[in-house]
């Protein structure tokens, strides 16, 4: 098992052959779902109880350079890897079900949320409400904000 | 034309043949499916399906004899809960056609010396079963039959091998006597008889000396914890008792009586049990892990099977299986466990507990992670709301009232898990229920799991979380806030020496300087530990170590990734400034003193100086031992630390003995170049060129052929490695033996009882030492026995390494 998802970085620079080839025999998981204020020590906590982390890449606000609720987590072995699939995707880190899959890679530039504010893309267009995650989704903070500044 | 004519004809040819064989393929599948898929829910009854398979699979017989035995033998091994169903229906085969009967009992011994010889001992064992229970069906005889166990007895008895092995022998009988003790007591009563009183009298004269390091409490109130060749020998005898009417097993067979006791049964061939040999590895001894009884569970629910029924095993031994079976997809594990097939004449969701809490706490260590408990325990109770939670909650409690007596090593696993589970649920708890720890000391266990369990939940959540969580009395227990110790920046700091340059660095460091520049700031330093006349050169300068160590860190503060980035940075300034042991462990306690109040940044600091060789692990654990460690010395921290640095070595070097016996194994295999006739000028060239090309020592796999001198210095490099692991074992285990004697010594002089939950805490560390590590330890227990466990010793000390030693003996 410890399948990836059918989700696909659209950023990937290389075909999709190579993507797959990445992701089957990589190391690193994206987690995502997390609370803006979970911390790298809860993060290493958790995870390492599946096996020796060998680093931990907070994903960041494009903008304010602060965390916006992903991260990379990666392992020395791909077993590793795959038991956090196992054992952590779909438990709560923070009160929070964290998500977790595979990905091909970390390279600079991907710990920035590629959002047009500045996070994550599913920030922007949310609908609901979310205190971990700074709220309403941007684009009805926008217009509440446009709404406001009207009346 | 005829080209075509011939490509026709080629092609035609190819591919009729691809169908042949693509349907023999089909139907090869779909028998297996069929097998495979026997006695899993279907609309007809099983005894249809077994008959409908029989007169199938007779049909085919001849086309697909290879592969339906083949089958047939593996899917009783691989699905022992449906023994009973393969019996029958090998039985049903057996009754139709004599030769196929006779040819796969072949195929069954066959097998069984395979799984001997292999050292599959769980294989063999469920292989021993399904012969017993063939004789159920009438494939076998029960007088061949008992010839095979009298050989296992004899290899039961042997002498001058070790324990662990004719163990195994008598566990196999044991645990195959269930299916076929009421058939042999019905017509071999007298032979029955026989082998119980073998089996009585090597039960009598076997060593019990591992029990006392296999336990999780190491008492037996309330309910005694027996080892496991006692356990189903007391289950076994009380089946006896019953006349071995076994009631809890299915038994289709029952229903074919009239045609199988027709059939005629094959004789096995004698089968010798393989020598013993020194490589032969053993499954370990347990100990059988209870913490309910009927009393437990809810009055008005089915009974909990006794301790010494059949039932009890058997139930246990299947939902241990359906753990083997699915211990990776959680989800399914819980599903099933939950489907259990007698769900509702035992009280399931206790006897889930015991069994998946039998396996977090497995001594020496879980088979499986121990996360992947916690979170199959989180679906569970997802999948039954309404009473997996309570009767979690109710197992807690227990193990809490308990913890007094439990080993420290399924204390840690303990907090690990509670905390891990509180963190799924809101960290909500009846802490009201628990206020009486307050009132015990420190060190207490009860008190001690409150506070450890506190320390894991704030790793798992953060500060304020933790305070708000549980009422305002337990603010004694609860850790400090998570922050860096920057003794220089509080009351009084800028008077303390170095202070200046700790502001210097501090500035410098904020300039992104070189290392260089770093290390000139730092060696203007003077040493506290020079003597006037400068005579003798110190080791290190301390006060440079805790100006660089201190001033690094804290900048590096905010967050692991910031410190990584530092230490990185300016490794080379670590390694100049630290050399040897006494300078890393002057450095250690910097660290110390800077993350005393953020054990787990401490941890990640040390994890991640040991990685990049700023430390050497002896330095970590004679740190450890010191005297300054001392007022931690309970703190289960600093136990984290010391594994994560011996689980460091252990990896290191087993991972160059793989690469050494990888290389090895591919000189051996390869034409041998250095035998190879000099006159050959490519191969000479060739061989040049790869000393010279390969800057590592190790080829990389499937590259080049790796060459005797390459295979030599990695060979010199393992052996490096296993000294400094022997050495650091020898580390550890002295200085528990000092710290422990030199307790007992005091305690004799100031006329105290030695028995203090120190003295308690500091053994069970020692015994986690020996079961956290036992393969790399065992390696060295020769040395250990003549250089430190001597006969001298505290007893109390000497049967730790005794119980270490028994596990294999």
């Amino acid at each position: 098992m410890a399948v990836a998802s059918t989700y696909r970085d659209q950023h990937f620079k290389g075909s999709r052959v190579e993507q797959e080839r990445l992701l089957g025999q990589s190391c690193t998981l994206y987690v995502g779902n997390l609370s803006f204020y979970t911390t790298e020590e809860q993060i290493h906590e958790l995870f390492g109880k599946c096996g020796d982390i060998k680093r931990i890449i907070m994903g960041l606000d494009k903008f304010t350079r602060t965390p916006c609720g992903f991260c990379f987590v990666e392992f020395y072995l791909r077993n590793d890897a795959e038991n956090a699939i196992r054992f952590v995707n779909g438990t709560r880190l923070d009160d929070r079900i964290v998500r977790t899959d595979w990905d091909a890679g970390f390279i600079e530039g991907r710990q920035y949320g590629r959002g047009k504010t500045g996070g994550q893309v599913r920030d922007e267009y949310r609908t609901d409400f979310d205190g971990g995650r700074g709220g309403w989704g941007k684009m009805i903070q926008q217009k509440v904000a446009t709404s406001a500044a009207n009346n | 034309m005829s080209r075509r004519k011939r490509d026709d004809g080629y092609e035609h040819g190819y591919r009729k043949r691809r169908r042949v064989v693509s349907e023999q393929a089909e139907i090869e599948d779909r028998l297996e499916s069929l097998i495979i898929r026997v006695g899993d829910k279907t609309s007809s009854s099983l005894e249809s399906n077994l008959e409908g398979l029989a007169s199938v699979l007779e049909a085919d017989m001849n086309t697909y004899k290879s592969k339906i035995l083949r089958i047939l033998s593996e899917c009783p091994i691989q699905m022992p809960e449906k023994c009973t169903i393969y019996s029958t229906l090998v039985g049903l085969l057996n009754a139709k056609n004599y030769n196929f009967g006779g040819e796969f009992v072949e195929q069954m011994v066959r097998n069984l010396k395979e799984a001997l010889r292999e050292g599959q001992w769980e294989s063999a064992r469920l292989i021993v079963r399904f012969i017993s229970d063939m004789v159920n069906c009438h494939i076998v005889s029960a007088s061949s039959l008992l010839q095979l166990y009298d050989s296992f007895i004899d290899a039961a008895m042997e002498q001058g091998v070790p324990q662990v092995r004719r163990d195994w022998y008598m566990y196999a009988l044991l645990t195959a006597l269930p299916w076929v003790g009421r058939e042999l007591f019905e017509k071999k009563e007298n032979d029955l008889e026989r082998i119980m009183a073998a089996m009585e009298g090597y039960l009598r004269r076997r060593n019990t000396a591992h029990v006392a390091a296999l336990r999780v409490w190491n008492c037996d109130t309330p309910h005694p914890q027996e080892e496991y060749l006692e356990c189903i020998w007391a289950q076994v005898r009380k089946l006896r008792t019953d006349e071995w009417q076994e009631r809890h097993i299915y038994r289709p067979y029952l229903a074919f009586d009239s045609i199988l006791s027709e059939a005629l049964q094959h004789n096995l061939p004698v089968i010798l049990p393989p020598p013993h040999t020194a490589s032969t590895q053993y499954p370990l001894p347990w100990v059988v892990f209870r913490m309910f009884d009927y009393t437990d569970c809810p009055e008005a629910g089915p009974l909990l099977p006794g301790t010494h029924s059949v039932e009890r095993y058997l139930i246990e031994e299947h939902l241990h299986q359906i753990v083997t079976r699915h211990h990776n997809e959680r989800k399914e594990l819980a599903t099933q466990l939950l489907a259990f097939p007698q769900r509702n004449k035992i009280p399931l969701e206790y006897m889930i507990v015991e069994v998946l809490f039998s396996e977090l706490f497995n001594m020496p260590s879980p088979r499986y992670l121990e996360i992947s408990y916690g979170c199959t325990l989180i679906e569970l109770c997802k999948l039954q709301p309404s009473t997996m939670p309570q009767v979690l909650a109710q197992a807690t409690e227990l193990l809490y009232e308990r913890i007094d007596t439990m080993n420290a090593t399924c204390f840690d696993r303990f907090v690990s898990w509670f905390s891990y589970h509180l963190s799924n649920f809101q960290f909500r708890w009846s802490w009201d229920d628990w206020q009486n720890c307050l009132s015990l000391e420190k060190d207490h266990p009860k008190a001690k799991f409150v506070s450890e369990v506190f320390g894991k939940c704030l790793r798992l959540s953060y500060y304020k979380r933790v305070n708000e969580m549980v009422p305002e009395c337990y603010s004694p227990l609860l850790p400090p806030k998570p922050e860096p110790y920057f003794k220089y920046q509080t009351e009084g700091g800028n008077g303390l020496p170095g202070a200046t340059q700790v502001q210097a660095l501090t500035e410098l460091l904020r300039k992104k300087p070189t290392p260089e520049e770093v290390l000139e700031l730092i060696q203007q330093l003077p040493n506290p530990l020079k003597d006037d006349d400068g005579d003798m050169e110190p080791s290190h300068n301390p006060l440079a170590i805790e100006v660089f160590v201190q001033t690094l860190l804290h900048l590096g503060s905010k967050s692991f990734t910031h410190t990584f980035a530092g230490l990185a940075k300016y490794h080379s300034v670590f390694k100049t400034i630290c050399e040897n042991e006494e300078a890393q462990i002057c450095m250690l306690r910097q660290v110390y003193e800077l993350w005393q109040n953020h054990p787990q940044f401490l941890g990640v600091v040390v994890d991640k100086m040991l990685k990049t060789q700023i430390v050497e692990c002896c330095a970590v654990a004679n740190w450890i031992f010191s005297r300054d460690m001392a007022p931690e010395f309970t703190r289960s921290y600093i136990w984290e630390i010391l594994h994560l640095t011996i689980r460091k070595m252990n990896k290191h070097v087993v991972r160059l003995e793989k690469e050494v016996a990888d290389a090895r194994a591919k000189l051996r295999a390869a034409p041998s170049d250095s035998e190879s006739s000099d006159d050959d000028p490519n191969r000479e060239a060739g061989e040049k060129r790869r000393r010279t090309v390969s800057n590592k020592d190790t080829p990389k796999d499937g590259e080049e052929q790796p060459t005797e001198e390459m295979v030599e210095r990695m060979e010199e490099r393992l052996e490096a490695a296993q000294s400094d692991q022997k050495n650091l074992f020898l580390i550890v285990f002295q200085r528990f033996i000092m710290i422990l004697s030199e307790h007992v010594v005091r305690c004799d002089t100031d006329g105290k009882d030695f028995n203090t939950f120190w003295y308690q805490w500091t053994v069970g560390r020692l015994q986690q030492v020996f079961m956290a590590h036992h393969e790399q330890v065992e390696k060295y227990s020769q040395t250990l026995e003549t250089l430190l466990f001597t006969h001298d010793l505290d007893s109390n000390i000497l049967d730790t390494f005794r119980q270490f030693q028994a596990l294999r003996s």
